[in-house]
């Protein structure tokens, strides 16, 4: 915790008085004290107590409710949107596509917009448990402006069913304090080190596309393989490092923080998150190859308040407001109008553009591996060993 | 209307509450146990033995629940015991209701964020920290299924506390100067009057907390990173990952075969402790 976000009883103390004597206003007296953010986080909690302002477009409900990714938004874009709609945004958070698959096949999730990643569409739509966008209601959506690669997932059978929020790649972040000047460059480095040196300090994503994936690199396999016998030898690694793990969650930001875990596999954006505050963690991508993905906004079946789906995804698409969300969470997108107000930095960054020759190495997530009952047995008979 | 209908009425709305909230579930769970995977996960009608014959593909996942989950019921009861006769014996009454109450404080918050002060507690920055500062050596405790015993052990003392609080408390004081007239050194009185007369309390404790744990998923998952594995874990998984609710199922069965062999066990071993005491009214 950083010294802004404390406050000693004494200056809380000084700045009630001053509030109460009327040198500073309530809204500074609540800014200072976090008074407000903390009302204001009590107040999320019910948002019928929410004032409700009439939203250009017409009434669109008092919320919506978003399924994504851990740290992969800017709230305070939140905050906007409801300033703007009146809609309350609720956030759920998830830790793999499968989760997210198996909420929608048991029905009733409540979801108004959820972020898919490109190699699950296909299912989603063959289960029949997304909406086809209508464009027409997305005015910043301009597909001219996507990049293809990243963009053209959301498209299945001629139909748009999602348009892209984020790409990205899936290296691992160590951190270089403990390496003893021996630098990481391969998933092989990963695993061969987890079992040496990194011993009990490495961390692994409870995800079967990345953690298999990722293990069968180390033999120089598709990362997408559903091969029996390569997946065997990956079982046999797995098996094999994971009395060496420090832990097996994708929530691995606030253990490399403290020094608890050394090296995880690593999303680009928390790869950026924790070198801008850590700079001795550095964010590798495995020589071999392994995950490049674009993840998408999209609509379930039934979603409850379709007309603040819209309206969410279609603020978000804005191109200011995606450059915001960039600026916070250090995902790139595909977004050209997007890249043009960023920062030149930030579009020079090696962690969020990595260097052609090891991007060429990587490969888009397949769909078979979300579906595949050994790969998703597999993760399931490596964490309960 | 007759004694024999107004009785029906009576017992309606808990049937009801039974039928609909308990065995249609079950059955359900049971049918499922003998179904297939769908291609996309899910649930596809069939009738195999297929899932109860890869149950051994779970095996750790049963041993560290019947392993954990009786240490963590016993260790609580351990710690439960002296703070419980603490205050039903020791404290004065007009303490009694305060400190009572702060027994039941922490299930104000929710175990989840309970659960999350321990894993900085216990994380590398908590108490390790402290062992290393004191020159005793670099430790791990956060992630282990130590930690998992604590999680365990912390988040169910409550209920292992007010059973045998209540049981000690109804203890009749005059038994206790009858053993001590008779001669009984107090460590005697304890063993031979108190303890046997607490055993209604300690056997409630043991068996809310001991039947709990055995679907214990949530304490695992954060203290235990994701490597202690119990069955409550096993079926989260399989019902919210890898979608194999067939599987999931039969897992859930074995689960409740396990629990009703255990439990009925359990009892007649206690029913026996009862008999065998016929000269002290226990109950």
């Amino acid at each position: 915790m950083t010294d802004k976000d404390h406050m000693s009883k004494r200056k809380f103390m000084q700045e009630l008085r001053r509030y109460q004597k009327g040198s500073v206003s309530r809204r500074h007296f609540l800014g200072v004290t976090g008074l407000g953010a903390a009302a204001a986080a009590l107040g999320t909690a019910m948002p019928g107590l929410r004032p409700r302002r009439a939203y250009a477009a017409g009434d669109i409900g008092d919320r919506v409710v978003l399924a994504t990714w851990p740290n992969y938004h800017d709230v305070e874009n939140f905050e906007r949107f409801t300033d703007e709609t009146g809609a309350f945004v609720q956030v759920n958070v998830f830790g793999s596509n499968e989760e997210m698959l198996a909420k929608l096949q048991a029905g009733g999730s409540g979801w108004d917009v959820f972020v898919p990643t490109n190699y699950t569409i296909t299912t989603y739509v063959s289960e029949d448990l997304i909406e086809p966008l209508d464009v027409s209601r997305l005015a910043n959506y301009d597909a001219g402006a996507f990049d293809p690669r990243f963009a053209d997932a959301g498209t299945v059978d001629g139909s748009l069913y999602a348009v892209p929020k984020n790409w990205g790649t899936t290296g691992f972040a160590v951190n270089t304090a403990h390496d003893g000047g021996k630098p990481f460059a391969t998933w092989k480095d990963f695993w061969d080190r987890t079992m040496d040196d990194y011993s009990g300090r490495t961390m692994v994503h409870d995800y079967q596309l990345t953690t298999i994936g990722n293990a069968l690199k180390y033999f120089g396999y598709s990362f997408n393989s559903v091969d029996p016998t390569e997946l065997a030898d990956a079982e046999r690694l797995l098996l094999d490092a994971k009395p060496h793990l420090f832990a097996i969650s994708s929530d691995y930001q606030p253990a490399m923080r403290s020094g608890d875990a050394w090296m995880t596999m690593c999303w680009t954006g928390d790869g950026k998150q924790l070198n801008s505050d850590i700079p001795e963690i550095a964010y590798v991508l495995g020589r071999e190859g392994g995950e490049i993905w674009s993840d998408y906004y999209a609509i379930p079946k039934g979603a409850p308040h379709r007309e603040a789906a819209y309206a969410l995804i279609d603020f978000m698409l804005s191109p200011e407001v995606n450059a915001r969300e960039v600026m916070a969470h250090g995902y790139p997108v595909a977004d050209s109008r997007t890249n043009a107000l960023l920062p030149k930095e930030m579009l020079e960054d090696p962690i969020l553009y990595p260097a052609q020759d090891l991007l060429d190495a990587l490969e888009f997530g397949a769909a078979a591996t979300l579906t595949d009952p050994n790969r998703a047995e597999l993760l399931a008979r490596f964490k309960s060993a | 209307m007759t004694q024999r209908e107004r009785n029906w009425l009576l017992v309606a709305p808990a049937a009801g509450w039974f039928l609909v909230m308990l065995v249609l579930p079950l059955s359900v769970v049971f049918i499922f146990s003998f179904g297939e995977r769908g291609a996309a996960g899910g649930y596809v009608p069939a009738f195999t033995f297929e899932q109860y014959a890869n149950l051994p593909a779970r095996f750790t996942a049963f041993q560290n629940t019947l392993i954990l989950a009786p240490l963590g019921t016993l260790a609580a009861m351990l710690i439960a015991y002296p703070l419980a006769y603490q205050l039903a014996v020791r404290t004065d009454p007009k303490w009694k209701t305060i400190l009572l109450v702060l027994v039941i404080v922490p299930f104000w918050t929710s175990i989840l964020i309970r659960s999350y002060a321990w894993i900085y507690i216990l994380g590398g920055r908590g108490i390790p920290a402290l062992i290393e500062a004191m020159g005793l050596g670099d430790v791990q405790l956060i992630y282990t299924p130590f930690a998992v015993l604590i999680g365990i052990v912390y988040g169910y003392l409550p209920l292992m506390v007010f059973p045998i609080y209540v049981s000690l408390d109804r203890l009749d004081k005059r038994l206790l100067e009858a053993s001590s007239d008779l001669g009984a050194p107090p460590l005697a009185t304890f063993f031979k009057v108190t303890v046997p007369l607490s055993i209604p309390g300690v056997a409630t404790g043991c068996m809310l907390v001991f039947i709990l744990l055995m679907g214990e998923f949530l304490i695992p998952l954060l203290l235990g990173g994701g490597k202690v594995f119990f069955v409550g874990n096993a079926l989260v998984d399989l019902f919210l990952q890898s979608r194999n609710w067939a599987f999931g199922s039969a897992v859930a069965v074995m689960l409740i075969v396990i629990m009703l062999v255990t439990v009925t066990v359990y009892m007649r071993l206690i029913a026996r402790l009862h008999t065998s005491r016929d000269d002290v009214s226990v109950m």
